[in-house]
C-alpha cells in the first residue's frame, strides 16, 4: 500500500516532466536532450527563492513558469531554428538536435558548477508526515503531486477545448497537412517547445520540495521522462499519465523491495519490455 | 590493389612504425598521453565504424568500456589476462547484440535513449551484484604490465581496427551500410536484411570498445565500477569523432588528437570545467563542422579545384 | 500469352488503416511473360496493392503467393530475394553514390547475388539496356527526372526479378520522354520479362498490357484485356461518374 501510494505520488510528478518532453517532441519534433538540465533549473530557482527569500516554492512556480516560458522560447528561435532550417529531413534534424541540445544541457552543468559548486542542494519545506490509510506521507510530496494534476488537468483542458490548443495537436499529428490549413506550425512549434519547457521546470520545482538534486543529476531525469513518452506514445497526453504512474510505481517498488540503487535498471527493464512489445507506445496503434 | 591504395598503405605504416616509437623517448609523460590518445583514437574510430554510415549516434560507449574494465578487475586473480581479453571482446559483442536486438530494428531514435543510460544502468547492477554477492566494491588489478605494454596494446588494436575498417569498406556488409545510409527502404527493397547489418556493425564496434576498457584496466590497478563506467567517456568519444569527421576511416583521427591534448591541459589547469568545454564542443561541431574537420576541408579542397578550373 | 504457369497469385488480400479498407478481397494472378497493369481512380487502392506484394505494407488478411510459395508476411527485404523488385511512384535514389553504384546496389542484394567485377559489369549491362551507360560514374544529382526513373528501373532490372512491379513509372514524364519510356517497358516485355505495372497513361496501359486488373475503392471491379475492360460500363462509371455512363 505504501508503495503504491507513494509511486502514485511520484509518478504525478513524472508526469508533468514527460509532458513538458512530449510538447517538445511530438509537437516541435525536437529531441531535447537537455530537458533534464531545464529541470535541474527549475528545481534550483526554487531552491533560491526559498533559501534566499523564503518565498515558497508554490509561490516560486509562478515565476518559473513564465520565466523558463521565455528562455523555451528563445532556445527554439535562436538556437534550434538554424539547424530546423538547414535539415533536409526529420533524421538529420533529430541527430542535429540531440547534438545541440547535448551541448546546452552540458554547458549548462558546466556554468553552474562552475558558479555554485556540485554539491547537493536541498531545503526543507514542508516535510512533516500525514497520515493516508493508515501509513505517513511527506506533505511536500502530496503537495506537489496535487500541483501536477491541477497543471496536467489544465493543460488538457487547453489541448482539447481551445483554438491554440487545438492547433498544437494538429501539428503534432501531420505538420504539413496543419500548414495546408492554415496554421502557423514554426510558431506553434515554438509555443510547444517553450510550453514544454516551462513545464518540466515547474516539475523540477515541486520535485526540489522532495528529492536531493545536484546541477549534474538532469540526465538522469531526462532519460526517465523519455522512457516515459516512448511508454506513452509520442504525443498523447493520456499514454504519458499512464506510462508516468507506471514508471513511479516501478521505481518505488524497485527501491523499497529490492535496493534503491536500481532505479534506474528498474526503468530500464520497464523501456525493454516497451521496445519488445509495443513500440509505438501503450495506447498507439501498430504501424507498418 | 591500386596504386592509390599502396601509397595509402605505406604512409599508414610508416606513420604506425612512428607512433609505435614513442616509448623509447623515455618520458613517462609523452607515454601517457600517448596511451591516453591510443585509447581514444581506437574508442572513436571503432565508434565512427558503426555510427558514421548509420547516423545513429551511440552513447554506449563507456557501457562497454566498463564491462571490459570490470571483467579484468573480477577475472584477473583466477584466470589469464588474454583469457580475460577474450572474454571482454565477446561479452562486449554480446551486449551490443542484445542492445542491437532489442532497438535497432526500430527508429534511431530508440537506440540514442537506449544507449545513453545504458552505462549508468549497468553501473547500478555491478554495485549491486558487487554489494550482494558479498564482494567488496573496489577490486585490485595488480599486472606486470607498464604504460608502454599498454601503449603498444592499443597501437595493434588500432592497427587491427584500421584494418577491420579498411576490410568492411570493401565488403558487401559496408556497401549495404552506404546503401542504408542513404534510403533505409530502398536498402530492405534492394533485398539487403538491414537490421542485421547493423547489428553485426555494432557487435564489431561494442567488441572493440570492451576489449579497449579490458586493456587499460591495468593501467588503474584499483577499481571500483564508478570508475570503470565513467560516465563523460561516450560523450568525448561522440565529440571527437565528429570533430574529425566520420567519413573517412582516418577521420576520428584527426580530431582526437587535439582534443584529448585539449581536456588534458583543462583537466591540469580547471578541473571542474571539463563538461562545460564538452558542451562548447557539442554546439561548435554542430554549427560549424557538421561535417568534421576532414569533411570540410575536402569541401574546401573540392571548391578550390573547380575555381582553378 | 496467358497461358503460361502462375508466377504470382493474389488471393482474398484485404488491407485496413484502422476503419478504411483500403484494399478489399482482391484476387488475381500473374502469369509468367505477363504484363499485367492495374488501373482504377485515385484512391482507388492500386499503390497500397503495390506496397501489399511488395512487403512494404503487411497484408490485413488474404494471401501472396510467388512460384507456389508464400510471401506476404515475409519482410520487403525477403521478398525481394525471393524476386520480387519494385520501383517507388516517387523516385528514390541513392544520393550520395554514383549511378553505378546504385544499380550495383540492387545486383549485389537482390534475387541473383553477384559481387565485384561481376557486379560491376552487370550494373553496366543493365544501364545499356536502359539507355544511360554513357552516365554510370556521375552523380546522381546530375541525372535528369527520365534519367533518374531508368536509374531506378535498372537498379530493380540488376537482381534480375521474377516479377518486376513499376509504380506509375511513366508519371511525370513529358511527351517525348513518353515515348522514349513505353518503347522501354515494350522491350522489357519482348524479353519475356513478367511486369506488373499501376499506371494512369491509358496510352501505355492499352500498347503495353496483356491482362488489366480495375480496382475502385480498393475492390477489384473488373479484369481482361484492356480493350475488353475499357470498354466495360462499370469501369467507365468508375472513372467518369454515373452521369456519363
Amino acid at each position: 500500500m505504501d508503495i503504491l501510494i507513494t509511486g502514485i505520488l511520484l509518478g504525478g510528478t513524472y508526469a508533468l516532466i514527460a509532458m513538458g518532453l512530449n510538447l517538445q517532441y511530438g509537437v516541435a519534433r525536437i529531441m531535447n536532450l537537455a530537458n533534464g538540465e531545464m529541470l535541474v533549473a527549475g528545481a534550483f530557482a526554487a531552491f533560491w527563492t526559498y533559501t534566499a527569500g523564503q518565498v515558497s516554492p508554490i509561490l516560486a512556480i509562478l515565476f518559473v513558469a513564465p520565466l523558463a516560458f521565455l528562455v523555451n522560447w528563445i532556445i527554439y528561435r535562436i538556437i534550434l531554428m538554424p539547424l530546423i532550417k538547414r535539415a533536409k529531413n526529420q533524421g538529420q534534424l533529430e541527430v542535429d538536435s540531440i547534438l545541440a541540445t547535448f551541448g546546452m544541457g552540458f554547458a549548462f552543468v558546466g556554468i553552474m558548477v562552475a558558479t555554485f559548486g556540485a554539491e547537493y542542494f536541498s531545503y526543507d519545506y514542508l516535510g512533516d508526515g500525514i497520515l493516508i490509510i493508515g501509513s505517513t506521507f511527506a506533505l511536500n510530496r502530496i503537495i506537489a503531486f496535487a500541483a501536477a494534476v491541477i497543471i496536467c488537468g489544465l493543460l488538457y483542458l487547453w489541448l482539447y477545448w481551445s483554438r491554440p490548443g487545438t492547433a498544437v495537436r494538429a501539428v503534432a499529428v501531420n505538420p504539413q497537412a496543419a500548414g495546408l490549413v492554415g496554421i502557423n506550425v514554426l510558431r506553434v512549434s515554438a509555443l510547444a517547445f517553450a510550453l514544454g519547457g516551462s513545464l518540466t521546470a515547474v516539475g523540477g520545482s515541486l520535485i526540489s520540495t522532495f528529492l536531493t538534486l545536484d546541477a549534474s543529476i538532469g540526465v538522469l531525469f531526462t532519460m526517465k521522462a523519455l522512457i516515459i513518452v516512448i511508454m506513452g506514445g509520442v504525443g498523447d497526453v493520456r499514454g504519458v499519465i499512464v506510462a508516468a504512474l507506471i514508471l513511479g510505481l516501478a521505481e518505488t517498488a524497485v527501491a523499497t523491495l529490492i535496493d534503491p540503487g536500481l532505479t534506474l535498471a528498474a526503468a530500464y527493464l520497464i523501456f525493454i519490455l516497451v521496445l519488445l512489445f509495443r513500440p509505438q507506445g501503450l495506447f498507439g496503434k501498430p504501424t507498418s | 590493389m591500386t596504386s592509390r591504395e599502396t601509397r595509402t598503405l605505406v604512409i599508414a605504416v610508416i606513420l604506425f612504425g612512428l607512433a609505435a616509437l614513442l616509448p623509447f623517448s623515455g618520458n613517462g609523460y609523452y607515454i601517457s598521453i600517448g596511451v591516453t590518445i591510443a585509447m581514444y583514437v581506437v574508442l572513436s574510430t571503432s565508434w565512427a565504424l558503426f555510427s558514421g554510415p548509420t547516423h545513429y549516434i551511440s552513447l554506449a560507449t563507456a557501457a562497454f568500456y566498463g564491462l571490459g574494465t570490470m571483467i579484468v578487475a573480477t577475472g584477473i586473480e583466477m584466470v589469464p589476462y588474454v583469457v580475460l581479453l577474450l572474454i571482454s571482446a565477446v561479452a562486449g559483442a554480446v551486449m551490443a547484440a542484445l542492445v542491437g536486438l532489442a532497438t535497432l530494428r526500430l527508429s534511431g531514435v530508440y537506440f540514442v535513449i537506449f544507449t545513453l543510460g545504458l552505462a549508468e544502468m549497468i553501473r547500478q547492477l555491478v554495485s549491486w551484484l558487487q554489494n550482494n554477492l558479498g564482494g567488496s566494491r573496489g577490486l585490485y588489478v595488480l599486472t606486470d604490465l607498464t604504460e608502454e605494454h599498454i601503449y603498444w596494446e592499443l597501437l595493434a588494436l588500432a592497427g587491427f581496427v584500421f584494418l577491420i575498417g579498411w576490410w568492411i569498406g570493401r565488403s558487401r556488409l559496408g556497401f549495404a551500410m552506404r546503401i542504408i545510409g542513404n534510403d533505409e527502404t530502398v536498402a530492405a527493397h534492394c533485398g539487403i536484411n538491414t537490421a542485421r547489418s547493423k547489428i553485426l556493425l555494432f557487435m564489431v564496434s561494442g567488441m572493440v570498445a570492451a576489449l579497449v576498457g579490458a586493456l587499460l584496466a591495468p593501467r588503474w590497478t584499483y577499481i571500483e565500477p564508478n570508475i570503470a563506467f565513467s560516465p563523460l567517456l561516450s560523450f568525448e568519444v561522440v565529440i571527437m569523432a565528429l570533430l574529425g569527421g566520420t567519413k573517412r576511416l582516418w577521420g576520428p583521427l584527426v580530431g582526437v588528437i587535439p582534443f584529448t591534448i585539449l581536456l588534458e591541459v583543462i583537466e591540469a589547469n580547471y578541473p571542474s570545467q571539463t563538461i562545460l568545454v564538452l558542451g562548447i564542443a557539442f554546439l561548435l561541431i554542430v554549427y560549424l563542422v557538421p561535417h568534421g574537420v576532414v569533411g570540410r576541408l575536402e569541401q574546401s579542397f573540392a571548391k578550390f579545384r573547380k575555381g582553378g578550373n | 500469352m496467358a497461358s503460361g504457369k502462375t508466377v504470382l497469385s493474389v488471393r482474398g488480400v484485404t488491407k485496413q488503416f484502422g476503419g478504411l479498407t483500403a484494399v478489399d478481397h482482391v484476387d488475381f494472378d500473374v502469369h509468367e511473360h505477363e504484363v499485367v497493369g492495374i488501373i482504377g481512380p485515385n484512391g482507388s487502392g492500386k499503390t497500397t496493392m503495390m506496397n501489399l506484394i511488395s512487403g512494404a505494407l503487411k497484408l490485413t488478411a488474404g494471401q501472396i503467393t510467388l512460384q507456389g510459395s508464400r510471401i506476404s508476411g515475409l519482410s520487403a527485404q525477403d521478398i525481394n530475394r525471393r524476386g520480387v523488385s519494385r520501383t517507388f511512384q516517387l523516385v528514390k535514389m541513392l544520393p550520395t553514390l554514383t549511378v553505378i553504384e546504385n544499380v550495383m546496389a540492387g545486383a549485389v542484394f537482390g534475387h541473383k547475388r553477384r559481387w565485384g567485377y561481376e557486379a560491376e559489369d552487370f550494373a553496366h549491362q543493365m544501364l545499356n539496356k536502359v539507355g544511360i551507360d554513357s552516365l554510370a560514374n556521375a552523380p546522381v544529382s546530375s541525372l535528369t527526372y527520365i534519367d533518374q526513373k531508368r536509374l531506378e528501373l535498372a537498379r530493380c532490372l540488376a537482381s534480375e526479378p521474377e516479377i518486376l512491379l513499376l509504380d506509375e513509372w511513366l508519371a511525370g514524364l513529358n511527351p517525348t520522354e513518353l515515348t522514349t519510356g513505353i518503347e522501354l517497358i515494350k522491350t522489357l516485355r519482348s524479353e519475356g520479362r513478367t511486369v506488373i505495372l499501376v499506371e494512369h497513361v491509358m496510352d501505355a496501359i492499352r500498347s503495353l498490357c496483356d491482362n488489366c486488373v480495375v480496382m475502385n475503392t480498393g475492390q477489384k471491379i473488373a479484369q481482361g484485356s484492356p480493350a475488353k475492360v475499357l470498354s466495360d460500363p462499370e469501369v467507365i462509371r468508375a472513372y467518369l461518374g454515373d452521369d456519363d455512363a
